[in-house]
């Protein structure tokens, strides 16, 4: 025991100075900012108050008669073994507890289900392991990554204040409209959950589910990934930054611009340095998480591009495989998830670095043609 | 007829079989009961070393110990462990042990089946654990294995995982039709059911729940076989398929088997806490009927394990009442417990003090359940920390306490020895402490956002994470203080008497200590 309570001494002492900064005891659900949220936090807590009114009454109950009908203390055991008065009444309380508790949890769900009247609908899809955003009639359509470097996760860098819950292009929506999110995924179940929206609903290949929140105040929200979906299930989280009717218009503009730009850019040729470059860029962030910085993969659980026969090969197919994936696999279908420029420089960049050194690459306007075939 | 007398005057004396093939061949359900237990404790440790890695992960943010596909197969193998190879194990021994003498049997119904369902459970356990060393590692899709992440997406081990499964299935169901078989025939003349000791009744009960359930789990996993080998597509929306029919099969099966690992606890708390209050056992009636009710209702609550699926309003609302619905049979045996410890005479053995915290910290499990049930709030708890606090807090100071209690109270009926009782104490306080310690802050992080399963997480939940880890540590390594406590009593101590404990009911304090290897072979009289 001595060792042992010195060990975890150590253990503590080692470990606070660095965590200590972020000491943050949070002891309860977050409120919350919708007035569902407020809703299932209220629900909460008057369920959590009626435990603990009958915790405090049965263990006080119980713990009183540990003190007072001990042997020790020279108690004589009575030998009373039932009582059918209090054996009724004390069925029927609890039962009448319930239906109180039912009647407003009854009301709060049958509002969190009316997903009718929205004003912006928000298709949401889970992928291994990051969220797409398809904005329904505006043309908007984009993925959502982890944008925690890795160093944090290895520990070789310091973990910055939002670590693992912070993306590259969060979901934007406006304030004080009523947004509908259709939830589905791509490959495995996963769950989609904002703690201050109070929505969760499970993203199911094949199914749709629906989903609603209105959130009054500007802010930036987030969440988490909450249903296991594999390796880096941890590392999917959800970010919401709810702007303003103007300030969520001025993005609607700035993102259409930039799809301008990257169309043209597409039609640029772009050389071998440039499509290094970023295709480095776009390997760690779409590429890594399965294949590996280093290219290596994991024996036996995903393959590696070192060396690799179709890395190797004949560009068609290798192109063909990150356009289409491999079904029945991990190997998504990389074709609509990445632009036509990112696609022709990580295929050049996988074609290239590790001393594959195939010497060729890909123009996004052979992409771009490939894609059109393909209807994508 | 000279070697006919012989035989006939050796007959009622012999006694075991002596080296290995005593424990290979026996038919006996006491040796049986003691291959369970330890078989049980073993996979205790095993399934506690994988607990501990994970606490050792999450013990700083980061990743430091190990990376998070191994940590997706510990979280996985755990649960599978602790699940069918710890806790239903235990309560299968127990049984063994028990039930024939509490009824007056001179054994169980079906000997040589009972032999070979304890037999089946080394081997399944090997392979399943064999899958770790396999190519792409072992199931790492949760205990829950929810498809496709457990079919189109699984490491090829996935296979033996299924036929691991197939095993421990037909070792259940064979024990469940064993324990009916024995309790409704081989009860002594003048024992009628509602003269039953309450663990006998629950495991009666809950081996209706395996013979129902058990068959549900190997169907579910036969379809999975189907989709990874054989084409078909029951879980696969590609192919026509629905991956939430998945859950509702898994839980189907899942939800009874919670109970599965609790009714049987409920037993022995009922057993225990009369004995050493001095003072019969509040309700007998009511514990009986509020097990049965319990038992039925589990029938028609599985879909609060799915409510963010997307089920229509109204499926929520039924299954919303219906979970809310347990906490009355459950509040009722509660409240027996309660009454039974009011007006007693008590002292506090090892035994008592395991039962009284089962008491208090199964109801805090109760309470969290009860939470869990409104489906509203259950959008913020699922798949939080806080499910994860639930259900340890059921089935660690919840069912482990109870085999741990049932363990201590009847150690001396087994062994003839009474235990060391400071050791046995300080085995309570430092598993109570250690318990507390690792899942009580795990209500605070699941409420503030954190997910469960996974290997990394945001700073703001370090501090909580910390301080279960190091509950963690002392919670496993107190066991060894258990395994101590065991091996002494076996090996000596203090000679105990018949009644062992002071003046205590039922059929096992009749009989000598350490229970003969035969016993009942004539039925005793029953009052």
């Amino acid at each position: 025991m001595k060792i042992k309570i010195t060990v975890i001494g150590a253990l503590l002492l080692l470990a606070s100075p660095s965590q200590h900064t972020f000491a943050d005891w949070q002891l309860n659900m977050p409120r919350g900012v919708t007035d569902i949220s407020r809703s299932v936090f209220d629900l909460h807590m008057i369920i959590f108050w009626i435990c603990v009114a009958i915790g405090v009454l049965v263990f006080g109950v119980m713990f009183w008669s540990i003190f007072h009908h001990r042997k020790s203390r020279g108690a004589k055991a009575k030998h009373f073994h039932e009582n059918t008065f209090v054996e009724v009444i004390w069925t029927l309380i609890p039962f009448a507890i319930l239906i109180a508790m039912a009647v407003p949890a009854t009301a709060t769900l049958i509002k969190m289900y009316d997903t009718s009247d929205a004003d912006v609908d928000i298709q949401i899809t889970g992928y291994q392991w990051k969220w797409r955003y398809q904005y329904l009639g505006e043309n908007i359509d984009f993925f959502s990554n982890l944008s925690t470097p890795r160093e944090q996760i290895d520990n070789s860098e310091a973990k910055g204040e939002n670590y693992l819950l912070e993306v590259d292009n969060p979901l934007v929506i406006p304030a004080g409209k009523k947004v509908r999110f259709l939830i589905t995924s791509a490959d495995v179940i996963h769950s989609w959950w904002v703690p201050a929206f109070a929505v969760k609903k499970d993203a199911i290949p094949g199914f749709i589910n629906e989903s609603w929140t209105r959130v009054d105040e500007p802010g930036i929200y987030r969440g988490q990934c909450t249903e296991l979906c594999g390796k880096d299930h941890g590392f999917m989280p959800v970010v919401v930054d709810v702007r303003s009717a103007e300030d969520y218009n001025t993005w609607l503009a700035q993102v259409r611009a930039e799809q301008a730009a990257e169309a043209a850019a597409a039609q640029q040729e772009l050389g071998m340095e440039a499509l290094m470059q970023r295709g480095e860029v776009v390997y760690n962030q779409a590429c890594a998480a399965c294949h590996q910085a280093n290219g290596e993969g994991l024996p036996n659980v995903f393959p590696g591009l070192k060396n690799s026969p179709i890395v190797m090969g004949d560009i068609a197919a290798h192109i063909d495989i990150v356009l289409n994936g491999k079904p029945g696999t991990a190997m998504q279908a990389f074709g609509d998830q990445l632009s036509a420029v990112d696609l022709a420089a990580v295929i050049t960049y996988e074609r290239n670095a590790w001393s594959n050194n195939r010497g060729d690459k890909v123009e996004p306007t052979e992409i771009e043609k490939l894609k059109a075939a393909n209807g994508q | 007829m000279a070697t006919l007398s012989s035989t006939d005057s050796i007959a009622p004396h012999h006694g075991p079989a002596r080296g290995l093939s005593r424990w290979l061949f026996t038919t006996n359900h006491k040796d049986i009961g003691t291959l369970y237990l330890w078989f049980s404790f073993l996979m205790l440790l095993t399934g506690g070393c994988m607990a501990l890695m994970i606490r050792a992960e999450l013990f700083q943010p980061g990743l430091q110990l190990i990376e998070p596909n191994f940590f997706n197969q510990m979280t996985t193998m755990h649960g599978l462990i602790m699940v069918f190879g710890a806790v239903m194990p235990a309560f299968v021994g127990l049984a063994n042990w028990m039930l024939p003498i509490m009824i007056g049997a001179p054994d169980m119904a079906l000997p040589r089946m009972n032999n070979w369902s304890f037999w089946i459970l080394p081997f399944a356990f090997s392979m399943l654990l064999s899958t770790l060393f396999m190519e792409g590692g072992g199931p790492n899709f949760g205990w829950t294995f929810y498809a496709p992440l457990s079919t189109t997406y699984a490491p090829p081990s996935v296979t033996f995982f299924i036929f691991a499964i197939h095993m421990m299935g037909i070792s259940s169901i064979m024990g469940a039709i064993n324990i009916i078989a024995t309790i409704l025939n081989l009860r002594a003349p003048g024992m009628t059911m509602m003269k039953l000791p309450l663990f006998v009744w629950t495991w009666l009960i809950t081996a209706f729940l395996l013979i129902a359930v058990m068959p549900v789990l190997a169907g579910v996993v036969t379809m999975m076989l189907m989709d990874i080998h054989f084409g078909t597509s029951f879980f696969n929306a590609a192919g026509g398929g629905d991956p939430v029919l998945f859950q509702h099969i898994f839980w189907f099966f899942g939800h009874p088997e919670v109970y599965i690992m609790i009714l049987p606890a409920f037993g022995i708390i009922s057993e225990i806490l009369p004995t050493f209050a001095r003072k019969p056992l509040f309700g007998y009636a009511s514990m009986v009927y509020a097990t049965a009710s319990i038992a039925l209702l589990s029938f028609i609550v599985w879909v609060h394990h799915m409510f963010t699926v997307g089920l229509p309003l109204a499926g929520e609302l039924f299954f919303m009442y219906a979970t809310m619905l347990i906490a009355v049979p459950t509040g009722v045996k509660v409240f027996n417990w309660v009454a039974t410890m009011f007006h007693g005479s008590m002292t506090f053995e090892t035994p008592m003090l395991f039962a009284i915290a089962f008491v208090v910290l199964f109801t805090i499990g109760g309470f969290s359940g009860l939470m869990l049930a409104i489906a509203p709030a259950d959008f913020q708890y699922h798949d939080t920390y806080f499910v994860v606090a639930h259900f340890h807090y059921v089935l660690v100071p919840g069912a482990v306490f109870a085999i741990i209690a049932g363990v201590y109270y009847w150690l001396p009926k087994w062994t003839g020895h009474y235990y060391d009782e400071k050791l046995g104490k300080l085995h309570f306080w430092c598993s109570f402490i250690g318990v507390n310690l690792t899942f009580f802050p795990m209500h605070f992080i699941g409420l503030a956002g954190m997910p469960r399963r996974i290997p990394d997480y945001a700073l703001q939940f370090a501090d909580f994470n910390m301080i279960a880890s190091i509950g963690a540590f002392i919670f496993g390594f107190s066991q060894l203080i258990f395994l101590t406590v065991v091996i002494k009593t076996i090996r000596g101590g203090l000679q105990a008497p018949p009644a062992v404990w002071d003046e205590p009911k039922g059929l096992e304090w009749t009989i000598p200590s350490p229970a003969p290897y035969h016993t009942f072979s004539t039925p005793p009289e029953i009052k």
